[in-house]
């Protein structure tokens, strides 16, 4: 047995260290069966317009490539731009000998039960690579589709971005509309090399029984850029997940943003740390939560190795209803000449805010929505025009029966 | 315009206004004075029916429609307009999309702002670490969009340097319509003044003292500041009562 394997073995019961412990026998590992589908054809118009709400068109169209993997089956997978690879992580690994080198690179895997089952019982997962200095504008589009209910998805994803690329990924997860329970595991590692820019949007629609554990990590090397953008607009059970971003050469850069709503019923754990590791890295963790009845805690951890480094963290929480809104943000400073500040504010609405709109000829609910879309308002370039419609919708409902 | 009559409003169980009367007429305006805590700025956002104001008593007609009960929204919709002395911030939220707002998208947020020297702040966040002066620009350009047929200053010019009361002064004297005669002017203000500053760029027709909850004297605006300044607020109430 291989060193990884006998790590997995013995953290198969560990539980984590945040959120809700899961019971993993309480899902089923049996997927369903779905063959290549090369022109989406399978897909039925309630099925378009629910993967629509993740950001997922469904088209090869205006996408440098395209994924998708239902349950445990490869669905569709395409490559339309020069510069860009985009394959299966188990065919990856069979076509190229590093792949399997970088596989648990950055992730540990014995992190806890989650990361264990991800190697004891992969599914699969994708491989997006940008070639050197390839340039590629289109976005690259995936989905992790979770199509029978009480089916738990294993997946292990790699990105690598060579030196001087630049790539776009938008992730769409989400369930099949019958779908109201089960359970996603997803690792994932990204390897932003020399001077290479990668914006990984990650879009959520799951079921409100659905529990999702992701589990990424990233490294940047120097001069290098990894923008993140994490949005959950609709209800899921509980989601609990803290990438962590290594600045690891001079210059490298990351931003995390993330625009999340629990719902009653949600349990959100979701975290960002950045550990700043060179001289002149930059980073920030910008998190809005609104929470609608659920409960949400919004964890960010900056930690500066090295002098001459700047980051900042913002977590702003609006509590509607009875949510709860828990944030804890963490600065670590370990040498002197580090800039580290964080900024963050829990509350409800003031009632002078809807007022004062008010004054300026808005109903209450016009009023409230115009002030939740204005904390929501966090700029994520590159989103498909159907989930900025999606997100309307979402403060919409947000603001009624105050 | 605008008739109150024998008002009484509480702010949590506390009487602060004690059976105010007060008529502004079409094309009128009007200034408010008054020692700190009086009640003025009460006053004005009872008319804009503001949830913490409650009116026990009295009735308040704003161009021949009972509103004393009607929400804020509404009231605002009639043709009711405030600049507020402290307004909130809206994070988020951009100065060019309340002025969209407020004038219910009829004007282009630029033109406005151009005029008046304020486009750098279009796409800042409302209220968000504007100075003084630009807080009441911010307001009074709001009003312009609105467009309202009668307005309510609560101290236009405070924390206002001289450079800004300039062109606050010039916004308010076009939303009053300053430039017309007087038999052509069809909006009506409220103002609340401490300085009177303001009063050089408006056509003020009249003043009140508002003192323990009622106007306890009224008079030639400029004649009753000066009175005020010679003799301070109570002699100043005895003495005209």
């Amino acid at each position: 047995m291989s060193e990884i394997k006998e790590r997995a073995e013995q953290s198969r019961q560990k539980k984590a260290a945040f959120g809700p412990d899961l019971n993993l026998d309480d899902f089923s590992r049996q997927g369903g069966t779905w063959d290549y589908d090369p022109d989406y054809r399978q897909f039925s118009p309630e099925e378009r317009s629910r993967l629509l709400t993740a950001g997922i068109e469904l088209t090869d169209e205006d996408h440098a490539g395209t994924f998708l993997q239902a349950d445990k089956a490869i669905v569709h997978c395409q490559t339309r731009q020069a510069g860009v690879e985009v394959l299966p992580i188990t065919e990856a690994a069979s076509r190229h000998d590093w792949v399997p080198k970088l596989l648990w690179g950055l992730v540990p895997v014995d992190a806890d039960k989650y990361t264990a089952s991800a190697e004891l019982d992969l599914d699969n997962g994708y491989f997006i690579r940008a070639l050197p200095g390839a340039k590629i504008e289109q976005p690259v589009e995936s989905c992790l589709y979770l199509r029978t209910d009480r089916f738990a998805q294993h997946v292990h994803n790699l990105v690598v971005v060579e030196e001087g690329a630049r790539l776009h990924i938008i992730t769409g997860c989400a369930t099949h509309p019958g779908v109201v329970s089960g359970l996603h595991i997803g690792v994932s590692e990204f390897y932003v090399k020399k001077g290479g820019h990668l914006t990984f949007t990650m879009v959520h629609n799951w079921g409100k029984n659905v529990h999702v554990r992701p589990r990424t990590a990233v490294m940047v090397e120097e001069g290098g850029t990894y923008i993140s953008n994490y949005i959950l607009l609709r209800p899921v059970k509980t989601v609990q997940m803290y990438p962590s971003v290594t600045l690891n050469g001079p210059g490298a850069v990351a931003r995390l943003q993330s625009i999340l709503i629990a719902h009653p019923g949600c349990e959100l754990d979701v975290g960002g740390r950045v550990i700043l590791k060179a001289p002149h890295t930059r980073a920030e963790i910008i998190a809005r939560t609104l929470a609608t009845g659920g409960t949400s805690i919004a964890r960010g951890h900056l930690v500066g190795l090295e002098p001459q480094i700047k980051a900042h963290l913002e977590c702003r929480g609006l509590i509607l209803g009875n949510g709860v809104v828990y944030a804890i943000p963490e600065l670590e400073g370990r040498v002197a000449g580090v800039d580290m500040s964080h900024e963050a504010a829990v509350g409800k609405i003031a009632a002078e805010e809807v007022e004062y709109l008010m004054a300026r000829g808005l109903d209450e609910e016009e009023a409230v929505s115009t002030i939740v879309r204005g904390f929501l308002n966090v700029k994520v370039e590159g989103l498909p025009p159907a989930l900025e419609q999606e997100m309307e919708q979402a403060i919409q409902e947000s603001g009624k029966g105050l | 315009m605008l008739a109150i009559d024998d008002l009484w409003v509480n702010i949590e169980e506390k009487e602060v206004l004690k059976g105010l009367n007060l008529t502004v007429p079409v094309g009128e305006t009007h200034i408010l004075f008054g020692r700190n805590g009086s009640g003025k700025s009460t006053l004005l956002m009872t008319i804009m029916g503001f949830e913490r104001y409650q009116v026990k008593q009295g009735r308040i007609t704003f161009r021949g429609e009972d509103i004393t009960h009607l929400p804020t929204f509404e009231r605002a919709r009639l043709g009711l307009g405030i600049a507020f002395q402290r307004p909130p911030t809206i994070r988020g939220v951009k100065t060019a999309d309340i002025l969209r707002v407020c004038s219910r998208g009829a004007i282009a947020p630029e033109i406005l702002a151009s005029a008046y020297d304020f486009t750098a702040f279009l796409d800042r966040e409302v209220n968000y670490g504007f100075s003084g002066g630009e807080l009441k620009r911010s307001e009074l350009l709001q009003l312009l969009a609105q467009n309202p047929h009668m307005v309510l200053l609560d101290e236009p010019e405070s924390g206002v340097d001289l450079e800004n009361l300039q062109v606050v002064g010039d916004i308010i004297g076009k939303l009053l319509q300053k430039e017309r005669r007087r038999q052509h002017r069809d909006k009506s203000g409220l103002i609340i003044t401490h300085t009177g500053f303001i009063m050089d760029y408006v056509n003020a027709d009249r003043a009140y003292i508002l003192g323990d909850g009622r106007l306890c004297c009224q008079g030639n605006p400029r004649e009753l500041l000066q009175d005020i300044k010679n003799f301070g607020y109570e002699e100043c109430a005895k003495c005209r009562r």
